[in-house]
């Protein structure tokens, strides 16, 4: 089994996405376009509705949503999304090894003695040899989501959603992530919520603010360079403040927070 | 370290209770003096025991099954919606009647034997049994049930796989709750109708003014009690090693 996506990931097409909340329309006739094999980010004020953006395009959004969500190959997306969430990401009465080789198991798929092994094997290229039997609790924040990032290459999907997943670790852990992912995750199409625009700067070949109510996305911002980039990069702190400025600006101009 | 402060308290209170049968000259049939009690369990071992193993297989059985049953209820509860419509005021209604009301009926349709004894435990503990485990079947965290999702697993196996583990310390909470109260259901049985059990022997040694017995008897059923709770606790603890399980001012 190959571990890297063997063709180039397609583009993930949203047409016409619309999601009401509580009343609210959170967005309608959202249209947007994220790159095939490049990892992109969503960037927004809390609350704007960038994860429901991303809950719809996986298939987790409730009932009242529409639109149509597609790869550019023309197939459903849902389905052949590998997940990462926003809160404690494993199960903790499964070891890591279980944990990591959960989706044949869900799915009712057999051969269990195959997807053990390479388990084992993704554990010990996010650098976690020798903790394969150790449950979630034993693990420190950084090496639970290096297992989920474990999960997520075991999954082996063309694309890859994730949900802040980094924002409860501390800064040098997650900087230290940041790098892995981006690594373990080239080639896939990759759509990254975060509110960091530094996270966002340092691992989106493109980088969206969403903004407004209903929220659209503004123009793409694309830093210089590959990800995962160099922080020191002078050019990408000026960057950083021009999305903090935007941001700020996404958080007042929006006419329910006047 | 807790058996002996638990030991220490008992055998405060024994000493209590002595010195307040002496020095009020208390009668026998009223309180008996806890060496009277002692020698009377000594003496009639040979019918406490007999009786002690029916009140036994009784809260086993009744425990067995009620945890069962409690824990079929919760999961169908929460396999299927149509079961939560119809299933729910049903069992609503079975816990708004008095069980012990129901104590009678039992022995006429179960009889005087173990059945009637075993239902009724059956009854007071499921529901506790089924409602934590239902609760903690409902409060699945929302990511897991995302990834599951995602990872398109049915919902049969998203129920089996990550629903069920992660409710199995609410559901030890109810088995808890449940050890506590199978022998009261075993003993309601026996009062109401029963030829044996230690339950039988505590009413007939009342009758009897056998006061020192039923105390034997009482002590018997309270120590075995609590020896079932703690092997429950400690075989639930072990099979769910994973969960948290400490108290913010342990050390």
């Amino acid at each position: 089994m190959p571990l890297s996506a063997p063709a180039p990931s397609p583009d993930i097409v949203v047409h016409a996405a619309r999601l009401s909340y509580g009343g609210d329309l959170l967005f309608d006739h959202l249209d947007a376009r994220f790159a095939g094999g490049r990892c992109t980010c969503l960037l927004g004020p809390s609350g704007v509705g960038k994860s429901s953006l991303l809950r719809l395009i996986a298939g987790l959004a409730p009932k009242g949503a529409g639109g149509e969500v597609v790869g550019s190959d023309c197939a459903p997306i849902a389905g052949r999304v590998a997940w990462m969430g926003q809160t404690e990401p494993l199960m903790p009465w499964l070891s890591a090894r279980g944990n990591v080789a959960i989706g044949p198991r869900l799915r009712g798929e057999g051969r269990y003695d195959a997807a053990r092994r390479r388990a084992d094997e993704l554990l010990a290229r996010v650098g976690l040899a020798g903790r394969e039997r150790d449950r979630p609790a034993t693990l420190s924040g950084g090496m639970r989501q290096r297992v989920a990032l474990a999960r997520t290459l075991f999954e082996d999907r063309p694309f890859v959603l994730m949900d802040e997943p980094f924002s409860a670790l501390d800064a040098i852990t997650r900087f230290a992530l940041q790098e892995e992912a981006s690594r373990h995750l080239a080639g896939r199409t990759v759509l990254l919520v975060t509110h960091d625009p530094l996270e966002a700067l340092r691992l989106g070949h493109v980088v969206y603010v969403m903004a407004g109510r209903p929220a659209a996305l503004g123009p793409p911002i694309a830093p210089p360079g590959n990800p995962p980039r160099d922080l020191a990069d002078p050019q990408l702190l000026s960057l950083q403040g021009d999305l903090l400025d935007r941001l700020a600006h996404a958080a007042t101009d929006v006419p329910w927070a006047a | 370290m807790i058996a002996l402060r638990a030991l220490v308290t008992f055998a405060g209170l024994t000493v209590v209770w002595q010195a307040m049968v002496q020095v009020a000259g208390l009668p026998h049939y009223l309180l008996p003096a806890p060496t009277r009690v002692a020698a009377t369990m000594v003496a009639r071992w040979d019918i406490l025991w007999h009786n002690a193993q029916i009140t036994m297989i009784e809260i086993a059985l009744g425990l067995v099954l009620g945890v069962l049953f409690g824990a079929s209820c919760a999961l169908t509860l929460a396999a299927s919606r149509h079961a939560r419509r119809w299933l729910m005021p049903v069992l609503i209604t079975s816990q708004a009647m008095p069980t012990f009301a129901l104590a009678p009926l039992l022995v006429l349709w179960f009889g005087y034997g173990l059945g009637s004894k075993i239902v009724m435990a059956v009854i007071i503990i499921f529901f506790t049994v089924a409602s934590s485990f239902y609760d903690g079947l409902r409060r699945t965290e929302p990511g897991w049930l995302d990834l599951a999702r995602t990872m398109s697993a049915t919902p049969m196996r998203i129920l089996w796989l990550v629903r069920v583990p992660a409710a199995l310390p609410s559901l030890a909470t109810g088995v808890r709750v449940a050890a506590v109260y199978a022998p009261v259901g075993a003993i309601i049985g026996e009062w109401v109708g029963a030829s044996r059990g230690l339950g039988y022997l505590m009413l007939q040694s009342n009758a009897r003014m056998q006061i020192d017995l039923l105390f034997a008897a009482l002590i018997l059923l309270a120590g075995f009690s609590m020896a079932l709770y703690a092997l429950v606790d400690v075989l639930l603890r072990r099979l769910i090693s994973w969960a948290p399980d400490r108290m913010p001012d342990d050390d």
